[in-house]
């Protein structure tokens, strides 16, 4: 007979190692983890939160480059992917950071309909990621809540 | 013919003029006898109030008959005939009877009319007594009414200054005085000073000796005293050209002491010092003291002598009663100073025995180790010197140890040996420590998943790593599991502990539990209850080696020697908010104190010698971020004083580490940096003081 917090534990364990499998996190990830303890115990959620803040202005910011039509500043579009590609470099973010691969060299080429194709899937891909680790997190609470401990998955 | 008349013929003398004189007096007698009795009628009826009617008919009547005798006496002067006569003789009789009768009426009446006026007199005697004692009695009551109302008002006040101020003003009014003054004495008590007047606002410091005569004639009775207004104690204002001075009027006011207070003799026999009041009548009146008046003023004196008196008392009582709550409040302080004090001499005894007990448990137990081992003779001596200097301070406890390693450990591991030992050290200290008898089992073995574990910690060992398992038993005092998650914060103390030789967990478990957690490890302690012993376990991550010695520059050395880089200063310097974050985030995690900036000019201006590491993100493209490492070079011209400068960079391809080589950094790392990466590298540089790490 499994307890609430057992079952619990076991979808945590289980949903995790999926978004390693699926390739939406990678080691990066596993290393912010280790860098919580007692000390800083939201760590990972302050700076995945603060990667998703990045994004949407990132992203604001080479929509509107990408709106002057006839007019698009390459080389701002291309700074901003620089600084997504470190940010999710940074959190282990591994589809955003492929994306952002492929949207550089459509900077650097400065294809216009690439970049925009990029920029869209980035968009798709960071909303996505943020609603899995969201649920990662909502479990995460149910299982403090129902008094247990979060378990340490290793991948 | 010579008849004999009947008439008779008065004798015509030769004197006339006799005769005339006769006849004119007649007259005038037979007038006053008629006009008297109309008078008396007249005043009679005029006055409604006569109780002698009669008496006055009579005498009426007698008079009016002496008047009608008198008259008819005229007649007879001349020749008059026999009717006459007969006329004559009957009023004449009658006269007679009238007046005998009166006479006879008389005598009874008059000793009546005068007693009536004796009685009269006497009832006007009378009646002017009853005027005066009623004068007196009214005079009386209304001095008593004042004297009422006078000490009610005075009465109705504790405060001394109001009692004072208040006769002055009531005697003021109720006297009509023109000046009225009250002199203290000095606290010397060998002058009076004049403290309050009636009239004048500001009284003037003004001072008399009290051995003038005048005063000691006052204080010696009291009564009040005359006195004269030119006494300098009366000579309270200039005088403005009065002409007479109004009566003064002196008497004396005993102040009475708390310590005069005597329930027998009140309070002639023990006061000395008196207040001087001094009442002065208006100038140019002809008004002068009456008694009753001066009998007010003693009365009044009296009363003013009580109510000081209770004023004193009430000052007292109030001034004592400030005192002891000061006395309580100085009391309550020092009481609660003095806890304070124990308490903080309590917490620093105890955590300095502990502290220093647990080093020489370490001590002892080394020592002991020590002579275990081959030495010398000199090195034996030493050793046992020094284990004879510290035993006798510490608990000898006859405690034996066994020591159980499991088969399948691995012969040669690779991980941090100090902190090993020293969590050990620190885990079998308590058990000894906690342990009257009993033994104590030490066990190692390899850690595995389905091995009893707390549930949240999922062992998968890798090929390279496993995890050592090391179980402490004890046979001790044991630990109420409700106190096993404080074991490990920092000073926390639970009773059972704190009653064990004022030892209790202190820093050890804390940090030993981060220790553990550094090697990625576990620790709890399990006890079944206070009296059944205990428990400690811990669970590190090792590295398996093969070798007894490693060779080369390995990624993971053997013996990193400063895994601890607690309070190491270190900057990071990174564009990129979120890799910035996770970069610190990395150093704390590892104990550094570390400082972030997001730019290079910001860089140079917060950088300084405190700083051991400079972490600098180069990743930025087209923006040459190794100007900064020329500029630090720049600013710390000894080369012990700059802080170490490593790169981060997403390629760290050859081109790239011989740019940095030549703007002169230290070291190069690859971006994202791991835990263990950047442990290393730390440890590395920190000891060779550069490091390029091998692709």
């Amino acid at each position: 007979m499994d307890t609430l917090v057992a079952q619990l534990q076991r979808q945590f364990r289980d949903y995790t190692i999926s978004l390693y499998h699926q390739g939406f996190l990678d080691d990066q990830f596993t290393e912010l983890k280790k860098l919580q303890d007692e000390c800083s115990p939201d760590f990972v959620a302050e700076v995945v939160s603060l990667f998703f803040e990045d994004c949407e202005k990132l992203i604001g910011n080479m929509a509107r480059a990408l709106d002057q039509t006839g007019n698009v500043d390459f080389s701002l579009v291309g700074s901003s992917v620089h600084q997504l590609k470190g940010s999710s470099s940074s959190v282990g973010a591994k589809r955003v950071k492929g994306l952002c691969v492929t949207f550089k060299e459509c900077c650097d080429s400065q294809s216009f309909e690439g970049c925009v194709r990029c920029l869209q899937q980035v968009d798709i891909e960071y909303k996505s990621l943020k609603a899995k680790l969201q649920d990662l997190f909502n479990l995460e609470q149910q299982i403090v809540q129902a008094g247990g401990r979060i378990p340490q998955v290793d991948i | 013919m010579m008849e004999v008349c009947n008439c008779i013929e008065p004798q015509w003398p030769a004197d006339e003029l006799l005769m005339k004189y006769q006849y004119i007096s007649d007259f005038f007698i037979a007038v006053a006898y008629f006009s008297i009795p109309l008078e008396l009628i007249y005043f009679v009826k005029k006055s409604a109030v006569f109780p002698y009617r009669w008496v006055l008919v009579q005498f009426g009547a007698f008079i009016v008959l002496c008047g009608a005798t008198h008259l008819i006496n005229l007649w007879t002067f001349t020749t008059h005939s026999r009717t006459v006569a007969l006329v004559m003789t009957t009023a004449k009789v009658l006269t007679a009877v009238v007046s005998c009768a009166t006479a006879l009426m008389l005598v009874h009446i008059i000793p009546d009319l005068l007693s009536v006026k004796t009685r009269e007199l006497f009832l006007k005697n009378k009646a002017a007594e009853l005027d005066r004692e009623m004068g007196l009695i009214r005079t009386q009551e209304e001095t008593g009414r004042h004297v009422r109302m006078l000490t009610h008002e005075i009465r109705s006040t504790l405060d001394r200054h109001t009692i004072l101020k208040t006769t002055l003003v009531e005697l003021g009014r109720t006297l009509a005085l023109e000046e009225c003054a009250l002199w203290m004495p000095t606290r010397t008590g060998l002058e009076l000073q004049l403290s309050y007047t009636l009239r004048q606002q500001h009284p003037v410091e003004y001072t008399v000796p009290i051995q003038l005569p005048v005063i000691n004639q006052v204080f010696v009775t009291s009564r009040a005293v005359k006195i004269s207004p030119n006494s300098p104690v009366a000579r309270l204002r200039p005088v403005s050209g009065k002409y007479l001075l109004g009566e003064v009027v002196a008497v004396r006011v005993p102040l009475l002491h708390l310590s005069n207070f005597q329930i027998n003799d009140w309070p002639e026999l023990s006061t000395k010092r008196y207040a001087l009041m001094v009442l002065m009548l208006p100038s140019d009146s002809a008004r002068q003291w009456h008694v009753h008046e001066l009998e007010l003023v003693e009365v009044v004196a009296d009363q003013v002598a009580v109510a000081l008196s209770h004023a004193a008392i009430l000052e007292e009582s109030m001034r004592a009663r400030d005192l002891l709550m000061e006395q309580n409040v100085a009391l309550d302080i020092a009481r609660r100073e003095a806890e304070t004090a124990i308490r903080a001499r309590n917490d620093f005894l105890a955590v300095m025995n502990h502290e220093m007990r647990t080093p020489m448990h370490a001590i002892i137990a080394l020592s002991s180790l020590l002579q275990e081992t081959e030495l010398t003779p000199e090195q034996r001596l030493m050793v046992e010197t020094v284990l004879n200097l510290i035993k006798p301070i510490a608990v000898v406890k006859k405690l034996p140890i066994t020591l159980n390693l499991a088969p399948d450990l691995p012969e040669f591991v690779v991980g941090d040996e100090k902190r090993l030992m020293q969590i050990i050290l620190n885990i079998v200290g308590n058990a000894v420590k906690f342990s009257k008898q009993g033994s104590i089992s030490v066990t190692a073995l390899v850690t595995k998943s389905d091995n009893r574990a707390p549930p949240d910690f999922f062992v998968v060992p890798t090929g390279s790593h496993f995890y050592l398992r090391v179980k402490v038993k004890d046979l001790g005092a044991g630990i109420n599991p409700q106190d096993i998650p404080k074991l490990f914060t920092k000073f926390a103390q639970t009773q059972s502990l704190a009653t064990r030789s004022s030892g209790g967990s202190g820093l050890g478990l804390a940090i030993s539990k981060r220790f553990v957690n550094l090697m990625e490890g576990n620790i709890w302690i399990e006890s079944e209850g206070v009296g059944k012993g205990c428990t400690a376990i811990f669970d590190v991550k090792l590295g398996i080696s093969n070798e007894s010695k490693q060779s080369g520059i390995p990624k993971v050395p053997a013996n990193p020697q400063h895994v601890n880089f607690a309070g190491l200063k270190v900057l990071v310097m990174d564009e990129n908010g979120v890799s910035r974050m996770v970069t610190k985030g990395l150093l704390v995690h590892l104990g550094c104190e570390v400082a972030t900036v997001s730019s290079s000019e910001e860089c140079l201006r917060v950088v300084s010698h405190e700083h051991r590491v400079v972490f600098m993100d180069v990743c930025t493209p087209g923006v040459e971020n190794y100007q900064i490492a020329l500029r630090i070079h720049e600013k710390f011209t000894k080369r012990h004083q700059r802080p170490l400068l490593v790169a981060l960079t997403g390629n760290t391809d050859k081109s790239t580490k011989e740019r940095c080589m030549s703007f002169g950094l230290d070291g190069v790392l690859l971006k994202p940096v791991s835990l263990d990466n950047m442990r290393n590298v730390l440890s590395d540089l920190l000891e060779h003081r550069v490091l390029y790490e091998a692709m």
